[in-house]
């Protein structure tokens, strides 16, 4: 077991071990010497940048794109200004901070993304220093510019820039400053000299450090833990102050005995870890200072570079990459010489028992005495997963298994999925991946995010294969794979239209969850149009392809496809569109055939253009509506001139579109309008827009005789009508003698009946009864029953014979007062049933 | 009187959920816009917020003022204002007017338009365009659904007959699919869906594209069945007059989204009065479904039965405390619910006994029994010559035209020529609406049109074929009523005596003289689970019937529960009060439970009022 701890060191009541992640597979050749280097975090890509002598401008530097193994992934040389800081974003994305302060964007394989600048004062007083720093908000950016003012965006992609305040009294540059992100905001800490200030947006705030030693007359060093938690200063006397990053309480203080300013700091510490502690890191020597007070010393052989982690600190240099950390409880519980911890004993009890020693049951007993063997399991589980060993990972879930199978009701999912976990975290590990994730970084991360990355990488296969490995949902794993690889596959542009097309399609097939108009978008904006085409058609729902259609200027197959998909917003987006895009005639034409987005255009410009209404009718040489169009503007029109011309349009239309029918009625109307504005002149009488029946009522009503004489004829009334008309109009004047003047003046074509109903409607029984005697067999019934002559009805009726009218007058009978009719209407019926 | 129902009838869903739903959701929206804040109200959505939610509670989330709005300039002090208006052109013109105004007066406010049920592109566009789009905010509120009774739910938009069916306009399509989802969502799965008329398919296809995008939870379905149907597979039945009593109600009052204001000459006091018409009220519940010759009687035992309710002679003490305590108040409410019938049932009386009424049922009788059709259109035509009444000389018109497939090109002009003359040019755009429509047509010689087609369809494939025979048919829609009407039964055989009474089918709302074709083919399509046999009724009706099962239930025996008995009709362009008293007569005859789901209650004068062109 001695290998294992080989590497350990004791700090306090801890261990810290270094584990080598990677020899580096670049060839630097001077290691990192004078290069500027920035490492992501989570075992994310590396970039270095030779600095080149400013001297000679025509020498350009190089820029390097590595991955944390060292296999390059781009290069390219540096042709844009004196670069002062690189960083990655969380989107694993390379930020170069110019001293004019330019920040340009690439992306993980050097392509130029974007830039963006901090601010045109730096144009002029230059970056004396700029970090980058990631907080829950984004990718940030701190600024120092040479008139010593802070400049913070705390999230590039929204980007906001800040001016934090002056500090006062500050002549120089700092000694050290960094970013810290408290109670939702970035702030700045500085020292300058003995004085430690506190700067956010708003004010200001010196600061003091509790309990620092009062050797110290400067702070020249700082460092934040990756949590923003935690704080360390290294003091000018060599002390290193650690604390609570609101500086209100001290973890500890270590003396180094080093005078020199270090060359890079870092907080070193693992969630519930017992011994934090800070890392030192000199030209030549390494300095780990715990809590404790106690410390451990490495030699550095070549120039390094830390890069903190939240559970320890990486160590990059020109031939090898390091993990620096507390050696986890359960490791060292299992690992430390003579443990007897139970996870200690069930590996040795593996051990003997593979190698088919009875021992191997003598440290199960014991283990099974203690009741301790399920703790023994979930120990081995759980030390495997922060082993980078594959064999010494092996060797402990082996150990766990064996233990298992002595547990009857263990249940299996922390270990299925500590395996599973492995081979994934084994997976990127491996040496052309590069991503040396530990466990808990990778719990952190996600899985989504780390498909992410792997897809960022264009590691298809990988990506793909750990979807389906991990069985993560569709949606989220596989679908979002291949779409990422349909999107890079249209990018390839040797390659044929219809090849790509088809390779696309076969893979994805029907796939879940892929938009197939994403992949087409993307292909149109590499500009490969017929591609995007060609991609538009496997898209199952129609509405999705019309955007694309519409950027792509295929306008009409974006309006079928709209139409199709039953959408009526998305065929009104594009027929605005279109209406914008096209010229008139071209639209209309489009519109003519596509009858749904026709109608809809048409209920727009009801309300809002009505005279291009007029045109679409033109357009299509619809001259039915075009007549309707003229009939109903006529109606909102007030003055008569333009009303008549405008219902002499619509028989024009009307007479086009053959419809006679509407012609002659619409010429009738326009020969109404005339007779009634004479009328209005001659008689001062406002029928002017009435209905004919409506003009001959006020006209008879008014004694107008011969008017309405004139329009019966002109407009070949009724006889029926007219007849109604002049008869009601009469009654309601009450002018019974015209009445009866009107009565005689020819057979009525309406019967009597009507008078005598009229009559009594206006309660004129002494009239009526005129009338009833001129009313036809048939309803003289009726006719007495209306004037209320019951006799008379009855004689009628017996007449008549009729057993309905019969029934009839009976029911208006009422058996006190009509005693004589009853009785004879009775006998009549009698003698009606017998025949 | 009621009937009673069959023992075993399923429980309907609580449908009130809707409602808490909707009004959450305004709250919400309301709560978007913080500070006191005026609303602006469209008329029509009045009546149903009013049901939603009432002025107290408004105005606990910071309105201020209530505004209807009315398309003139307005004036309101508040600093904010708050649209709650359908997504109609007009109106959204008219508040980029009322923007503009402020602006160019110099008045500075915060705008927010609610859309309800959903917004349109093209109400966006008008924003845009009048150069206000980034001075208002707008939001959308999903009130799809008012329940207007326990087995009636609207949609209330009375526009989509005419936008749909007429200007072909097919915008809201969206909105039934989307309404159909809600319901499937909270009562469903549905398993399965029958339907008939082009915008039926349209909105099933909307419903399931909306399904498959969303989340499928398991849940208990309490409706299992759907149906869906476009109002213009039937147009008889909502053109005929109305004889049962809620239809009568309607007809004569107009019951706007479920509440009737009953005007002096019914309340026997000087003010009218407003009442909800529902299941609530126990003296309606027992009448609405009688036809009107049985509600008088009823009412009277009614009365009677209430008097000796009243009249208990001989209670000691104790009884007469329960009694003051326990019952009057029931019996006080029934008397004043009692006295308000009777007066609306006399005042109909007054208007329905007299002579002209049994006239023109005589002659809606005649039409759809297809006798005497020249004494029909003489007594049209008297109708027309009289003036009696713009509407109903319309609808005996349509009802000729549908009944006989169409008028003599002689009776179309002549008759068409006294109704201008009666009712003045304009109604040139009515005819031209009506036939556009097929609601009054001039005969056709020949069927020179279904030949064409034909020839047509075999020339080009058949999603093009499908396409222009949509377009053929709303050319020239035949109403074929006569040989639907033979082929289903509607009309029962003349001579044989009809006792209102007991009804024996759902003729009875009519009088026993026309079963509705709509619910007719709900019957049909339930007894036989499809519309396999009914191919020749179809082909009548243009066809565009679909089934669909959904896929997870089928052969589980778990499902033939209560919710495969309950049966969700939508209908789409709108029904009528008669219309859903035949289902409920259905229902409780074959131990169903209808739920109606209609874009709008209609009756023959609203479906006419809709083919006008009013331009004011």
């Amino acid at each position: 077991m001695a290998f294992v701890t080989a590497n350990w060191n004791p700090l306090g009541d801890a261990f810290y071990r270094k584990v080598e992640l990677y020899e580096m597979g670049w060839s630097l050749k001077d290691g990192l010497r004078d290069c500027h280097v920035a490492a992501a975090p989570y075992g994310g890509p590396i970039a270095v940048l030779k600095e080149s002598q400013r001297c000679s401008p025509s020498v350009r530097p190089q820029l390097d794109i590595y991955t944390a193994s060292g296999m390059p992934v781009a290069a390219f040389p540096w042709k844009s200004g004196v670069v002062k800081q690189l960083g990655w974003t969380v989107g694993d994305d390379l930020l170069c901070v110019q001293e004019d302060g330019t920040v340009l964007v690439y992306d993980l394989f050097g392509s130029f993304k974007r830039h963006f600048s901090m601010g045109n004062e730096l144009v002029q007083s230059h970056v004396l220093e700029a970090k980058v720093f990631h907080s829950p908000y984004g990718t940030g950016i701190a600024l120092l510019s040479g008139t010593f003012r802070f400049i913070l965006a705390t999230n590039i992609e929204d980007l906001k820039l800040r001016r934090l305040p002056e500090v006062p009294g500050l002549q120089g540059a700092p000694s050290c400053w960094a970013v810290l992100s408290q109670d939702r905001q970035s702030k700045v800490l500085l020292a300058a000299g003995p004085d430690l200030y506190m700067l956010d947006t708003t004010a200001c705030t010196p600061v003091i450090p509790p309990g620092l030693t009062p050797q110290a007359s400067s702070i020249v060093h700082m460092a934040v833990s990756f949590s923003y938690k935690y704080l360390a200063f290294f003091t000018d006397s060599g002390h290193v102050w650690m604390g609570s990053a609101n500086l209100k309480d001290k973890l500890g203080e270590v003396e180094t005995k080093m005078k020199t300013p270090p060359k890079q700091m870092a907080w070193c510490r693992r969630p519930k870890g017992q011994q934090p502690s800070v890392v030192v890191m000199w030209e030549k020597n390494l300095l780990v200072a715990g809590q404790c007070q106690e410390t451990i010393q490495y030699h550095l052989d070549e120039d390094s570079v830390l890069v903190p982690e939240m559970d320890g600190v990486r160590i990059i240099s020109g031939s090898h990459h390091e993990l620096l950390q507390e050696v986890p409880a359960a490791c060292e519980e299992i690992f430390k010489i003579a443990s007897m911890a139970p996870g200690a004993l069930l590996l040795e009890a593996n051990r003997e028992y593979e190698k088919e020693s009875q021992k191997a049951d003598e440290y199960l007993r014991e283990i099974k005495e203690q009741d301790l063997l399920g703790e023994a399991v979930k120990q081995c589980v759980e030390a495997a997963g922060y082993e980078h060993e594959p064999e010494t990972q092996k060797m402990l879930l082996r150990a766990a298994s064996f233990g298992k199978c002595f547990l009857s009701n263990f249940r299996p999912e922390l270990f299925v999925h500590m395996c599973r976990d492995l081979r994934v975290l084994n997976a990127v590990r491996d040496y052309t991946v590069g991503i040396p994730l530990t466990l808990p970084q990778y719990k952190q991360m996600t899985v989504q995010v780390l498909i992410d990355r792997l897809v960022h990488r264009k590691l298809y296969p990988l990506a793909f294969e750990i979807c389906r490995y991990l069985k993560t949902p569709e949606y989220q794993g596989v679908s979002r794979v291949l779409k990422h690889w349909a999107c890079c596959k249209v990018q390839q542009k040797e390659e044929a239209d219809e090849v790509i097309a088809r390779a696309i399609s076969v893979k994805l097939g029907e796939t879940a969850g892929i938009s197939y108009s994403d992949i087409a978008a993307k292909a149109y904006e590499c500009g490969r149009t017929e591609l995007a085409i060609k991609l538009l058609e496997f898209e199952p729902r129609s509405g999705e392809q019309v955007p694309l259609l519409l950027k792509m200027k295929r306008s009409q197959l974006a309006l079928s496809k709209a139409i199709e998909s039953g959408d009526t917003d998305l065929v009104y987006t594009v027929v605005t569109y279109l209406k914008n895009e096209m010229n008139r005639g071209d639209f209309f034409m489009t519109l003519r055939n596509q009858p749904v987005a026709l109608s809809l255009y048409r209920q727009f410009c009801k309300h809002q253009e009505p005279e291009t209404l007029k045109d679409l009718f033109n357009q299509d040489d619809d001259h039915q509506e075009l007549g309707n169009f003229y009939v109903r503007a006529s109606y909102q029109e007030g003055k008569l001139e333009t009303r008549v011309s405008l219902l002499q349009s619509a028989v024009d239309e009307y007479n086009k579109a053959k419809n006679e029918f509407a012609a002659k009625a619409t010429e009738e109307e326009i020969r109404l309008l005339r007779f009634q504005r004479r009328v209005e002149e001659e008689k001062g009488e406002r029928v002017l827009g009435c209905s004919l029946h409506d003009t001959l009522h006020c006209l008879l009503t008014l004694g107008l005789h011969k008017q309405a004489e004139q329009l019966y004829k002109d407009f070949r009334v009724p006889d029926k009508r007219y007849w109604w008309l002049k008869l009601t109009a009469l009654a309601e004047k009450e002018d019974w003698e015209e009445l009866e003047k009107f009565a005689k003046s020819k057979k009525s074509p309406i019967g009597y009946l009507p008078f005598v109903e009229v009559c009594v409607k206006h309660l004129n029984k002494y009239e009526a009864k005129k009338y009833v005697s001129k009313v036809t067999p048939e309803q003289k019934v009726k006719a007495h029953l209306a004037v209320g002559d019951l006799e008379g009805a009855a004689e009628a009726a017996i007449e008549r014979r009729s057993e309905g009218e019969v029934s009839l007058v009976l029911s208006r009978c009422s058996a006190t007062t009509d005693r004589t009719i009853v009785d004879r209407l009775n006998r009549a019926r009698a003698a009606a049933a017998k025949k | 009187m009621a009937h009673s129902a069959r023992r075993d009838a399923p429980e309907l869903p609580d449908f009130s959920l809707l409602k808490r739903l909707a009004r959450d959701q305004l709250i919400y929206l309301l709560e978007q816009l913080p500070g006191k804040k005026d609303l602006f109200i469209e008329a029509d959505l009045m009546s149903p917020l009013d049901r939603i939610a009432n002025v107290t509670m408004l105005k606990q989330h910071d309105v201020d003022k209530l505004y209807k709005v009315e398309n003139t300039p307005i004036f309101s002090t508040c600093d904010q204002i708050c649209f709650l208006i359908r997504p109609r052109i007009q109106t959204v013109k008219w508040i980029a007017d009322t923007v503009n105004a402020d602006k160019a007066a110099g008045k500075f406010r915060k705008y927010k338009i609610i859309f309800t049920p959903q917004k349109f592109y093209a109400c966006e566009t008008v924003l845009e365009e009048q150069g206000i789009y980034g001075d208002v905010s707008t939001d959308e509120w999903a009130f799809y659904l008012l329940p207007l009774d326990d087995d009636i739910i609207s949609l209330e938009l009375p526009e989509f007959f005419r936008d749909n069916f007429l200007e072909g306009d097919q915008r809201w399509v969206t909105t039934g699919g989307s309404a159909l989802h809600l319901l499937h969502s909270l009562f469903g799965p549905f398993s399965k869906v029958y339907g008939i008329g082009r915008c039926a398919k349209m909105v099933y296809e909307s419903w399931r594209e909306q399904v498959e995008e969303s989340e499928q939870k398991a849940q208990k379905s309490e409706i299992g069945n759907v149906f869906l149907i476009d109002r213009d597979v039937d147009f008889v039945t909502p053109l005929c007059s109305q004889v049962v009593y809620e239809g009568l109600v309607d007809d004569i009052f107009r019951i706007k989204c479920g509440c009737v204001e009953f005007g002096p000459d019914v309340t026997t006091a000087d003010k009218s009065m407003k009442v909800m018409l529902n299941s609530q009220d126990k003296v309606f519940s027992e009448i609405r479904n009688e036809h009107f010759s049985n509600v008088f009687g009823f009412l009277s035992q009614k009365a009677r039965n209430l008097q000796t309710a009243y009249d208990r002679r001989g209670m000691d003490i104790k009884q007469m405390r329960t009694f003051v305590s326990e019952e009057l108040k029931g019996l006080k409410q029934e008397h004043r619910l009692l006295s308000l019938h009777i007066g609306a049932s006399e005042s109909m009386m007054k208007k329905k006994t007299k002579q002209d009424f049994q006239e023109l049922l005589k002659t809606e009788h005649s039409l759809l029994e297809g006798f005497d059709i020249r004494e029909c259109i003489t007594y049209i035509e008297e109708h027309i010559n009289r003036q009696v009444s713009m509407i109903d000389s319309l609808r005996l018109l349509c009802l000729l035209s549908l009944t006989e497939n169409g008028l003599l090109p002689k009776d179309y002009r002549s008759l068409k020529t006294q109704y201008l003359q009666s009712y003045g040019i304009e109604h040139l755009l009515t005819f031209a609406n009506l036939r556009q429509l097929g609601l009054l047509v001039e005969q056709q010689p020949g069927d020179a049109l279904t030949a064409m087609e034909s020839k047509v369809g075999k020339l080009v494939n058949d999603k093009t074929a499908e396409k222009l025979t949509g377009a053929f048919s709303s050319l020239a829609k035949k109403s074929n009523f006569r040989a639907l009407s033979k082929k289903l039964a509607l009309v029962p055989k003349t001579g044989e005596e009809y006792d209102l009474r007991v009804p024996r089918d759902m003729a009875y709302v009519f009088s026993g003289a026309y079963i509705p074709l709509s619910c007719k083919l709900i019957e049909q399509v339930l007894e036989r689970d499809g519309w396999t046999g009914l191919e020749e009724v179809t082909r009548m009706l243009n066809g565009n019937e679909f089934v669909v099962t959904a896929s997870h239930s089928g052969a589980d025996a778990r499902f033939k529960t209560d919710s495969q008995r309950i049966i969700l009709v939508m209908f789409l362009g709108g029904c009528s009060y008669s219309e859903i008293s035949a289902l409920r007569f259905l229902g409780r005859e074959k131990g169903y439970k209808f739920i109606v789901l209609t874009t709008a209650i209609i009756n023959s004068a609203r479906l006419m009022e809709a083919m006008l062109d009013n331009h004011v």
